[in-house]
């Protein structure tokens, strides 16, 4: 092949600059590990946030928020804001009440949940401290935020409702008062065979533990903060939102819905997004507030959320309580699991709210073979701020609850932790596996995940190190935790949402442009916000199409020039908008091999396709690359009869299955006993994602999801008093870890591909997250386990763990007479509970 | 957030700074590094009419000798304290407890002076002011005066400066001799703020390492309104010759304080922490740790 493939068809005389045309494809795309196209920009600083973006005779607007979780808006008094200088305008949500409408919720997982009104701005009470009240838009920032000062409101105190179980229990006060209760919904889910009779059916042979876990309150904290403007043309009507969101195709429909503007009438732009971890996976009241202001005053408007406001107005993550159950019988085979969830929703149902615990509820019996599974959550309102999805989003909570209770049960039982995953785990021979919770796994390889991380952890070596050190009375403790888990990807079959009550579809969408340098456009409805989408898709388009890398130009995030989709969230992009990419990829190949075929004049049937280029079986020199059959294309001078005169291909694709990516990961700590402080001395993890497109892309999201599930287990805890108030309301009590806390990661793969997707990919945007916080805190469990301790709950902070250490006088526990794993099993119940 | 309009004046020489600031009146506040101040300002906990701007005041900033002391200028940053010779090695506590402030954007912002000034009892730096002895020299209209570090914190982010008056260097007598030190700092993450600390100083008998201690200075962060010097924990570890000593020395430090209940901690856990904290600072600086 020539250095440059030139462009040969063009037709007249046009003096081609050397770089306008393709190199040709030097092939192995798929796997390699290459630097991110996104980072040059990021890293010096040319980006475009949302609160970046200036348009000419830009207004700024400002939210009052309630101090108060729970109170009655007696009255709002805007008056003295508006004599400020620069003051534009000011609103209560009275003011409001007939254009704002309400905020969405797309998922009633039952059809008696009680689904609240959410108006954006509060208008007869508020329901949390930082649920807007009234909004001010002025010239500036400053005069916008001096102007909040000025509003009067006066309210009238009604009861926070902080606690839920207080929530739930008889005659507590309400966070709705209309809807008589503070229970959102009850979803019981029986699944396989009825679990109490399995477990009578055991008799003396059934040993059963129980045992209470918290999932903490937890604050999303993206690097950058929510943020919109709204550029409206108001002779038009029309309107430009730019938002700091995952998710611009819903938030469109979502805001015409809302607000009844025309769905036609509104271009959504999420511009670069400094991440979101689902907290940008909503519609917020400032998106349409900001919206219907716009329109009223037909000026463009914008407003950026200080880290203040995030903390209180942008949703929470977690915040359930497990009470969860396991059965085995005294040989150590799994009989079955019950779990009864109560899950906060704090005071409104923000977009997916509800389906949160419900995307948990088939997590919960994870890679284990058992015969029956009773599962019954209760959605609960209190006067918080709404919790939504947060990195794992259902799946955590529930990973979390099984992998604690079977260090659990292996302590009863006197058995070693891995032992007794090994003994009920899947086998890989035993694939696709219709699991008790409904799923079909198609794929995994759990002994060979767990193989490798074993011997780069070196288990053995370590537990020998633990059994010496504790015969030693070393004050600093040794723990190890395990964590083999799966997950489900790649969000969803349509069908299976469907069945589920959400209210849309699972599908993603992408667009191939073949331009006629031979440079390709692709348009992806997966949106980005820190994750590399626009590297990884050029991947998959480079290889499919054998064209160079660089050749390749992904567009997205804007419902102009990507207008389908349903957007990043869920580990779902690579799984689902990915093999979009790749079967668009199929039909422009399609279509080239035939105008090929033609040009060539060779029978559609010999021509083949690799590297980029056409050949002829038995003719080597009858060869034209794909760049030239895109320049012929749009000359369309020669093409077979009836054909457009395009190679430009969409594909909208639904997923059969979900994906199910798993992995061991492996975790020592070293408690310091006399202060309680837990360092993690090593991190292994062996995660099998399927076919991978990107190491570097796939080493990012590991380390970023082991931090944020260590940062669970360890530091973050969102705290609320009992009036309410956030106590955590900033980076100085908000506990992130940061590089310095954390440990190296040892990282690991195993590739066992996925049998559901062309590709074989199963998604790791949320791995390390829901695996490293039970490796974390069955590490802890192990070191303590010897005193006595059965639970710590999340964060295991060290004064926690310090009081964990002692008796209820002060006195230091001792490590005497308790089981060890695999030491004799002395208090392992018969028939009963522990 | 954005703070509520003040005015602002950047004098270039303390005398000018000490008449602005009693031009400006009562509201007017010192802006040293801002790391305590505009956050405080941005959350509009604070409503200051003018902002008297040390940032141009070169003579605040420095460290010299002057005999038995080093003057350290109050806009020192603590990324310049930390980095100096003269401090690393006659004020090696100070140095060591200022490396554990916060992150390097803070500290290199942030300001010896400022810290002292600003008078948190969670900050790290004044319990070791009053662990070394330091004398704090403030410059108001009626002149100037020397303030001991005893004397200087008065309650929860209070001191003995007069609203006029300017902090402008700290004098930190030297540490002459066979001196070990440690700063011991408990906290959950890097950048966070102590639950606890413990600056210890310890001098050896003879002057060489090992033996046993002959002088000993203990001051504690977090464990009160003010910072805490440990008098009795200091002349009860005086002779102390093993781990064994200095814990038995040391099991004493929390008797009469009254440290915070917070997220960080419940007081009672605060002052078995100090306990711990004391007994591996002196152990440590006292190079008893074998
Ligand atoms: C994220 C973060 C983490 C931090 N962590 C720690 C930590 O771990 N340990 C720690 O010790 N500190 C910590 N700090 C505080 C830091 O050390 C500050 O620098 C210090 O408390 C204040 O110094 P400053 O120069 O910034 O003073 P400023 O913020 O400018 O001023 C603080 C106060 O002192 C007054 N003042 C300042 N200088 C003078 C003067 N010369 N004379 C009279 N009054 C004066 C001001 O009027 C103001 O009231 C942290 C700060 C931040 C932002």
């Amino acid at each position: 092949m020539t250095e440059q493939l030139d462009a040969g068809l063009v037709a007249g005389e046009i003096a081609e600059h050397p770089d306008a045309l393709s190199k040709p494809y030097a092939g192995g795309e798929l796997g390699r590990g290459r630097r991110r196209k996104e980072d040059a920009k990021l890293v010096t600083g040319q980006t475009n946030w949302t609160d970046n973006i200036t348009l000419p005779g830009l207004l700024h607007m400002t939210v009052l928020r309630s101090p108060m979780a729970h109170a009655r808006i007696v009255s709002v008094d805007v008056s003295a804001a508006l004599e400020l200088p620069g003051v534009i305008a000011a609103y209560s949500g009275a003011d409001l009440a007939d254009v704002q409408g309400a905020l969405p919720c797309a998922w009633p997982v039952t059809a008696e949940m009680v689904h609240p009104d959410h108006p954006p701005l509060a208008v007869d009470e508020v329901r949390y401290v930082g649920d807007g009240v009234a909004v001010v838009v002025a010239r500036d920032r400053y005069t916008a935020v001096d102007a909040l000062e000025a509003i009067a409101v006066e309210y009238e105190q009604l009861p926070a409702v902080v606690d839920m179980e207080a929530a739930i229990a008889e005659g507590a006060d309400l966070v709705h008062g209309d809807k008589g209760t503070n229970t959102c919904f009850r979803w019981p889910f029986a699944s396989g065979d009825n679990y109490a009779e399995t477990v009578a059916a055991a008799g003396d042979d059934a040993v059963v533990v129980k045992r209470r876990f918290r999932q903490q309150r937890l604050l999303p904290t993206a690097i950058e903060p929510r943020g919109v403007v709204v550029a409206p043309i108001a002779a038009a009507d029309e309107y430009t939102v730019y938002s700091a969101t995952q998710i611009p195709h819903i938030l469109r429909v979502m805001l015409a819905l809302v607000t009844g503007i025309g769905e036609h009438k509104i271009r959504v732009i999420a511009p670069d997004v400094g991440g979101g971890f689902g907290s940008k996976l909503n519609v917020y009241a400032e998106e349409v507030l900001a919206l219907v202001v716009a329109k009223k005053l037909g000026r463009p408007i914008k407003w950026t959320e200080s880290r203040s406001e995030n903390y209180q107005a942008t949703i929470h993550g977690r915040d359930q309580i497990q009470d969860i159950e396991i059965a085995a019988t005294r040989d150590g085979t799994l009989l079955g699991l019950k779990v009864e969830l109560l899950a906060d929703m704090g005071a409104y149902l923000q977009l997916i709210t509800p389906g949160i615990p419900i995307l948990g509820a088939f997590m919960y019996p994870a890679i284990y073979k058992m015969k029956a599974y009773d599962f019954h959550c209760t959605g609960v309102f209190t006067t918080k701020t709404p919790t939504d999805a947060y990195r794992g989003a259902g799946r955590p909570e529930a990973t979390y609850a099984i992998e604690r209770i079977m260090d659990e049960l292996a302590a009863e039982l006197g058995r070693d932790p891995m032992d007794l995953r090994k003994q009920n785990w899947i086998r890989h021979e035993e694939f696709p596996y219709d699991m008790v919770a409904g799923l079909t796994y198609d794929s995994g390889n759990y002994e060979a995940a767990t193989e490798k991380a074993e011997q780069m952890f070196d288990l053995a070596g370590l537990r020998a190190e633990q059994e010496r050190r504790r015969g030693d009375n070393d004050p600093m403790l040794l723990g190890i935790g395990i964590s083999t888990f799966t997950e489900m990807c790649g969000l969803a079959p349509s069908r299976v949402l469907g069945s589920l009550s959400y209210g849309a579809g699972g599908w993603e969408a992408a667009q191939i442009r073949m331009l006629p340098t031979g440079k390709v456009e692709v348009t992806s409805g997966a949106t980005p916000h820190g994750q590399g989408h626009h590297t990884a898709w050029s991947q998959i388009v480079a290889d499919a199409l054998g064209v160079p890398f660089e050749d390749v130009e992904v567009v997205t995030g804007d419902t102009d020039s990507s207008p389908k989709g349903m957007d990043t969230y869920g580990s779902r992009s690579l799984v689902v908008g990915g093999i979009a990419i790749h079967k668009a990829t199929g039909k422009v190949l399609e279509k080239a091999k035939r105008i090929a075929a033609h040009l060539l004049e060779a029978a559609e049937g010999d021509v083949e396709f690799s590297g980029g280029t056409f050949s002829v079986k038995g003719s080597p020199e009858a060869t034209m690359t794909i760049q030239q059959v895109a320049l012929a294309t749009f000359a369309a001078h020669n093409l077979p009869d009836g054909m457009e005169p395009t190679l430009d291909s969409d594909y909208v694709y639904d997923p059969e299955n979900f994906s199910y990516p798993h992995g061991t990961h492996l975790c020592a700590v070293e408690i310091d006993s006399e202060t309680g402080f837990t360092t993690i001395r090593k991190y292994v993890c062996v995660d099998d994602i399927g076919r991978i497109v990107n190491p570097v892309i796939v080493e990012g999201q590991v380390h970023g999801g082991i931090a944020q599930g260590i940062a669970q287990a360890l530091y973050e805890e969102a705290v609320h008093d009992a009036e309410g108030n956030l106590t955590t309301g900033s980076l100085v009590d908000y506990l992130v870890p940061a590089a310095p806390d954390l440990p190296h990661f040892d990282t690991g793969r195993t590739e066992t591909p996925s049998t559901s997707n062309p590709l074989g990919v199963k998604g790791v945007g949320e791995a390390g997250t829901i695996a490293s916080t039970p490796a974390v805190m069955n590490a802890i469990h192990d070191a303590l386990r010897p005193f006595g301790v059965r639970d710590i709950a999340m964060p295991a902070t060290p004064e926690r763990v310090w009081r964990a250490l002692r008796h209820d006088d002060g006195t230091p526990r001792d490590a005497s007479g308790t089981v060890a794993y695999g030491g004799p099993s002395t208090n392992a119940t018969s028939g009963g509970t522990s | 957030m954005i703070p509520a309009a003040f005015d602002y004046v950047a004098p270039t020489s303390l005398a000018e700074a000490v008449s602005a600031l009693s031009e400006a009146g009562e509201d007017a506040k010192i802006l040293a590094g801002g790391q305590s101040l505009i956050p405080v300002l941005r959350l509009r906990l604070a409503f200051p009419s003018t902002l008297v701007d040390l940032g141009r005041v070169d003579e605040l900033r420095g460290v010299r000798e002057d005999g038995d002391s080093l003057v350290i200028g109050a806009m020192t940053r603590h990324s310049e304290v930390m980095d100096d010779p003269l401090v690393r090695q006659y004020a090696g506590l100070l140095a060591e407890a200022t490396a554990t402030v916060a992150d390097p954007a803070v500290r290199h912002r942030g300001t010896f002076g400022g810290a002292l000034a600003h008078a948190d009892p969670a900050g790290d730096l004044a319990a070791v002011a009053l662990a070394l002895d330091a004398e704090l020299v403030a410059e108001g209209p009626g002149g100037r005066r020397t303030i001991a570090a005893r004397d200087f914190f008065v309650n929860y982010l209070e001191t003995a400066l007069s609203p006029d008056e300017i902090l402008a260097a700290v004098r930190v007598p030297k540490l002459e001799g066979f001196w070990g030190v440690r700063y011991e700092k408990f906290h959950r993450v890097a950048q966070a703020w102590a639950i606890v600390g413990v600056a210890a100083a310890v001098r050896m008998d003879g002057d060489t390492p090992g033996g046993s201690i002959a002088e000993a200075r203990i001051g504690l962060t977090n464990m009160g309104a003010t910072p805490v010097r440990a008098s009795s924990v200091e002349g009860a570890l005086v002779g102390a010759a093993d781990r064994a000593a200095v814990q038995e020395a040391s099991s004493s430090v929390a008797e009469g304080t009254s440290p915070p209940s917070d997220l960080g901690g419940q007081a009672d856990y605060r002052q078995h922490l100090a306990r711990v904290l004391t007994a591996r600072a002196v152990t440590a600086a006292a190079g008893l740790g074998g």
